[in-house]
């Protein structure tokens, strides 16, 4: 314990850098994923090729893909945003199908009341089904919150610093400090990006905790 | 790239103990191992929580808990932990293995009790009223019903394994890691270039196969099961329902 109270700085800020590159692929990865899922709910065909597409990006391990990154933009190796796209990808391929059964989740008398009170399909989308699907989506977004900040740890093996610098810093000197800090923030962060998911939620769907009215 | 297409091309990387087949071979081996112990662990388990409901709660948050650990830390911890008991190969077998092993018990623990528990209660009470015993009716109609379920979990825990053996190679293990690790050690991205993408092959390949096994295992009565993952459309939905956004809550 110890060492992490000496080292309780650098340990915050490998925690802001793990923080930023897990959360910003989040929130990119959600936004991205909205439109797609929209798509291969509102077009039937579409929906095997986008969710085997997307299903087949989540095979690739994360190693492989932070390493092929380059390759693929033309980066440098060390470059953080090889990470930040990775972790976007990942996001993706998690979402996607959350994203469009959460919104054929929804009620088709629902959706055909909002039509008869006059809502365009523009602003059905937004006002209906969208926060409809909030719960699915929320449910969904967890999992991908919780496995990016696993996942974003092993980018410490090509150099990009973050908490799992502290895993190969402990490797390299046979050190068992840094490792077991780095798992515990690890944890901890994951726990954070969950509450913070879980709060949003709550603040989205106030309609679920009305006495549990029937939607 | 074509310092990538280099590397795969020569045919010097095609032979030999440190070659493309050798390391393929080791990865494969070192997974499906990782895999059955895994099974060996989880399936019972998966079924005794699934059939009994006992222990659900401990299942659930375990699944959920095990998916925030950060592999390559646990990875180094455990390589540590038995550094100093272990000799020779088994220095880093056994810590890869145990890992390998940490992380895949528990999507099939999950997929395997959510498998079960998710069984038409009506195919239960038939198999019952049929005359069948506990032991049969798990054997006889929860696990063939439940096999979807527990094929995604087998799925996702191969996935888990094969990322997690990759980034192993940089505590010892051989497989497809070793060109990446090493690769990355002298500075050499064709070679790192071309063992991400042989991985990312071989990752794909073995959930295909996966999924290969899965159709013909899984009752061609339960495929119809499939589809209610997918969206129903509004025209063919029997009767409005809430449940699948009452659950997500």
């Amino acid at each position: 314990m110890t060492w992490f109270l000496d080292h309780r700085a650098e340990v915050f800020d490998l925690a802001v850098r793990h923080l930023y590159l897990a959360g910003v692929p989040l929130l990119i990865g959600l936004l991205l994923a909205l439109p797609l899922g929209w798509l291969a709910r509102r077009f039937r065909p579409l929906y095997p090729p986008l969710i085997i597409g997307t299903g087949l990006l989540y095979t690739i391990p994360s190693l492989a893909l932070f390493i092929l990154m380059p390759g693929f933009i033309g980066t440098q190796i060390l470059d953080p945003v090889n990470v930040l796209i990775a972790m976007t990808i990942y996001t993706i391929a998690l979402l996607v199908r959350t994203v469009a059964d959460g919104l054929g989740a929804v009620p088709g008398d629902v959706n055909q009341a909002a039509t008869a009170m006059g809502y365009g399909r523009v602003a059905r989308f937004f006002k209906v089904e969208l926060p409809l699907a909030v719960p699915v989506i929320s449910a969904g977004l967890r999992v991908a919150a919780v496995s990016n900040v696993s996942i974003v740890s092993v980018a410490a093996i090509i150099g990009v610093a973050q908490l799992g610098s502290l895993f190969t810093d402990g490797f390299s000197r046979s050190f068992l400090d840094p490792i077991v800090v780095g798992i515990i923030a690890c944890v901890v962060l994951a726990l954070l990006l969950d509450v913070v998911i879980v709060a949003a939620t709550w603040l989205l769907t106030p309609w679920q905790r009305a006495g549990r009215v029937r939607t | 790239m074509n310092a990538m297409i280099g590397f795969l091309t020569d045919p010097a990387h095609w032979t030999g103990s440190d070659g493309i087949p050798t390391r393929i071979l080791e990865h494969l081996v070192l997974a499906f191992e990782a895999l059955l112990l895994a099974a060996l662990i989880a399936v019972p388990l998966g079924l005794w929580v699934g059939h009994t409901g006992r222990g659900r709660f401990v299942a659930v948050n375990l699944a959920g808990a095990a998916r925030a650990l950060p592999s390559l830390g646990l990875l180094f911890l455990v390589w540590l932990w038995l550094s100093g008991t272990l000799q020779g190969d088994a220095s880093y077998v056994v810590p890869t293995l145990v890992v390998l092993v940490i992380l895949a018990v528990p999507p099939i623990l999950s997929g395997v009790y959510a498998g079960v528990e998710g069984v038409d209660p009506a195919a239960r009470d038939a198999a019952r009223g049929m005359g069948m015993r506990g032991t049969q009716v798990l054997a006889k109609v929860e696990v063939p019903c439940a096999l979807p379920l527990i094929f995604s979990g087998l799925r996702s825990a191969m996935l888990q394994i094969i990322a997690t053996a990759t980034i192993a190679a940089s505590i010892g293990i051989g497989g497809l890691g070793r060109f990446l690790i090493d690769g990355l050690s002298v500075r050499d991205y064709g070679q790192m270039a071309a063992g991400a993408v042989l991985v990312a092959v071989l990752a794909l390949l073995v959930d295909l196969l996966l999924a290969l096994v899965q159709r013909l295992v899984v009752s061609p009565g339960l495929t119809g099961a499939f589809s209610t993952a997918r969206p129903v459309p509004e025209d063919r939905r029997a009767e409005p329902s809430s449940t699948s956004l009452q659950e997500a809550a």
